[in-house]
């Protein structure tokens, strides 16, 4: 226990860290929570001299659940939460197996770990337009018709002809496939590099134990690495459910600020996607969202941990 | 299942490659290692025993040179085919699994006609448990028990699958004292009871002494003898052996052989028929000295430490390679402490006499 005498010297310390959370994390927290419960709340309104004032209440929440108009609240919902399931277990799984390979080869093993790690340093957005026009199919009617995305044209190699991933008329499938592709993609590079680091750290004669005894290479995997590797699977788990619940700015690299292939806007918003909107205009709705999504992911990581402290061996 | 080595070679490949760095860590080991038999790799590190264990297990290849496993050719046989046991050094128990998990692991890995049933793995993991005696430890993690506990799960791992050879790198080197005694006493039970061909290897020469059948001493890469502990003891080959077995360790002194006479410093302590005469290295046990007030040998006097059964005199001598001169000899000895010097009869079958140049053995009669 400090003596109370010098207490204020641990507060001195403390200060510029405090000062500073105070400033950024705390202060923009408690307002956050104050507009999502003032009805109607906006800062236009907010300004004026002449406004009565804001009652308090739910207003805010229930219109974000209950609005259905274009670019409605449930189905950012609906387009986030399946983004995070497809793309969490599905990244995961790649990053542990690319990790496994990756240290399993000695030759060329850096320059392949720094290729892996590349699109971790690259811009998200221009990542999104490389990827658009990898998907892209557009054949007449356009300005400049026949320019066609290199996966159709391997698809067409195959035989299964052009998919419209993207562009006007696109299904909500293709564009699903799309943004998977994308994220997964985008999420390898940091699962690849603490997976493998937690490799390198498990003790090689596990291994040479397991080989004497003639152990097969699936039940090396499964048995020995995946337990072991355990601790930093759950992380990896737990930051791309929290990560996955963010998604945003790849869903702008792909389809734009509009957010949907053309003719069918905001069929593919997440719930940041609609939090940035509302928040042009309607900052008690948008603070409500924010609630509401910080509320999902708290108790989405709850059971990520609970289940991880079932299944993780320390 | 006998094991035969031959011309084992190991050589580990230069990490440099403008300096030639070869390292020869085994060079052309030939042994027969009889069925049944628990055998000693004795050497002090770097001397490549680990290396030959290794290279009997399958983890890695020799350089050149053959491993038979009674008549099959196993030299190019991928390690999970051999059949052997092995119990590393750090013991390698999967952390996350049971003890119960761990020595069903290998039983599981079985595949084909091997393949068991539940109930079967289940019956030979607590006959390996019980064998090494934690059948009452079966649901405890390795993280919750002691080294010596540990060190048996390991043991029992590696034999509950039956192995044809035992393979036991330092098995001993991580347990205190106490324990080691305990623990030694037990994997020769174990071995006797299972009559498996058991090979390890340790630097601890006591260790190798007191439970094998026999020793195998190596020092870089070479193997220097082989036999029975107390032959090899007995009836050393060269002074890096004389000096490698025993505790406390042999005394070595600068000597000269002269008209059938071995001298040290002055004194010409014992008769050594059909030497040549020449300049050697004499070594001579502890136990190997006679107090003897006529004695032949004097040695200026240190100290005198009883221990009981036996009592230790410390000495100095001009000729020792080391410091002090240690001689164990019998309780009812009479040493007169007040007196500076203490003298002594040697022992002629405890005294070895080595070329000076390439320290091998000289035979002499022993009266």
């Amino acid at each position: 226990m400090v003596d109370s005498k010098h207490q204020w010297k641990a507060w001195l310390y403390l200060s510029p860290a405090i000062v500073l959370l105070l400033i950024f994390t705390v202060w923009p927290i408690y307002n956050t929570i104050k507009m999502s419960l003032l009805e109607g709340y906006n800062t236009m309104a907010a300004s004026n001299p002449l406004h009565p004032g804001f009652s308090f209440g739910f207003y805010n929440y229930t219109y974000v659940l209950q609005y259905d108009g274009i670019g409605n609240f449930v189905n950012c919902l609906k387009n986030t939460v399946l983004l995070c399931i497809l793309t969490v277990p599905i990244s995961t799984i790649l990053a542990l197996l690319i990790a496994v390979a990756l240290n399993s080869i000695k030759r060329l093993q850096k320059l392949l770990q720094t290729i892996f790690f590349m699109p971790y340093v690259t811009n998200s957005i221009a990542i999104g337009m490389v990827f658009a026009a990898m998907f892209n199919m557009i054949i007449g009617g356009s300005t400049r018709p026949d320019s066609v995305g290199i996966i159709n044209n391997v698809l067409e190699f195959f035989g299964i002809g052009y998919i419209n991933w993207t562009n006007a008329g696109s299904e909500y499938w293709a564009n699903i496939v799309v943004m998977v592709v994308y994220i997964v993609w985008n999420a390898l590079p940091f699962k690849i590099l603490i997976l493998l680091g937690g490799l390198q750290s498990i003790n090689k004669q596990y291994y040479e134990a397991a080989r004497v005894d003639g152990t097969p290479r699936w039940r090396v995997l499964t048995k020995i690495t995946v337990p072991l590797l355990s601790p930093m699977l759950a992380y990896v788990v737990i930051t791309g459910f929290i990560g996955g619940f963010k998604e945003y700015s790849s869903i702008v690299g792909i389809f734009g600020d509009k957010l949907g292939p053309t003719g069918n806007p905001y069929s593919l918003d997440t719930m940041v996607g609609f939090i940035y909107r509302s928040l042009s205009t309607q900052e008690g709705n948008a603070s409500a969202a924010a609630l509401i999504l910080f509320g999902i992911i708290f108790v989405v990581t709850m059971v990520n941990l609970y289940v991880s402290k079932k299944k993780t061996y320390y | 299942m006998k094991v035969v080595l031959q011309n084992l070679t190991k050589v580990f490949p230069s990490r440099n490659k403008k300096v030639n760095e070869e390292v020869v860590a085994v060079n052309d080991f030939t042994f027969t290692i009889p069925d049944g038999k628990l055998i000693g790799l004795l050497g002090p590190s770097g001397c490549g025993k680990s290396t030959t264990l290794y290279m009997i297990s399958g983890l890695q290849k020799p350089t050149s040179g053959q491993i038979f496993f009674g008549d099959d050719d196993v030299t190019e046989l991928p390690t999970e085919n051999r059949g052997v046991g092995l119990v590393f050094q750090n013991y390698a128990l999967y952390p996350h699994m049971t003890v119960r998990q761990n020595i069903l692991f290998p039983l599981q890995n079985l595949k084909g006609a091997d393949k068991m049933s539940k109930n079967e793995m289940l019956e030979r993991a607590y006959y390996a448990a019980k064998l090494v005696q934690i059948e009452d430890l079966m649901d405890r993690k390795p993280g919750e028990m002691s080294g010596g506990q540990q060190q048996r799960v390991a043991i029992a791992r590696a034999l509950v699958k039956m192995p044809r050879v035992l393979l036991l790198d330092e098995p001993l080197s991580n347990l205190d004292a106490r324990l080691r005694l305990q623990t030694r006493e037990e994997i020769r039970r174990i071995q006797r009871e299972t009559g498996i061909t058991t090979i390890f290897v340790t630097h601890d020469q006591e260790e190798a002494m007191s439970i094998s059948d026999m020793i195998v001493v190596m020092k870089l890469g070479v193997v220097q003898q082989i036999g029975a502990p107390q032959e090899v003891y007995d009836n050393p080959l060269n002074l890096f052996v004389a000096k490698f077995l025993g505790t406390p360790p042999i005394n070595v002194f600068d000597g000269k052989v002269e008209g059938g006479k071995l001298y040290i410093g002055e004194d010409a302590v014992l008769d050594v028929p059909g030497v040549e005469d020449q300049e050697v290295t004499v070594g001579i046990r502890p136990e190997g000295f006679i107090v003897d007030e006529n004695g032949p040998m004097h040695c200026k006097l240190n100290s005198v430490e009883v221990m009981g059964r036996d009592v230790s005199i410390v000495s100095e001598n001009p000729a020792a390679q080391s410091p002090v001169v240690r001689s164990i000899v019998d309780a009812d000895s009479k040493v007169d402490t007040s007196k500076e010097t203490v003298s002594y009869t040697l022992k002629a079958h405890k005294v070895f006499i080595f070329n000076k140049e390439t320290e091998e053995r000289i035979e002499f009669e022993v009266k």
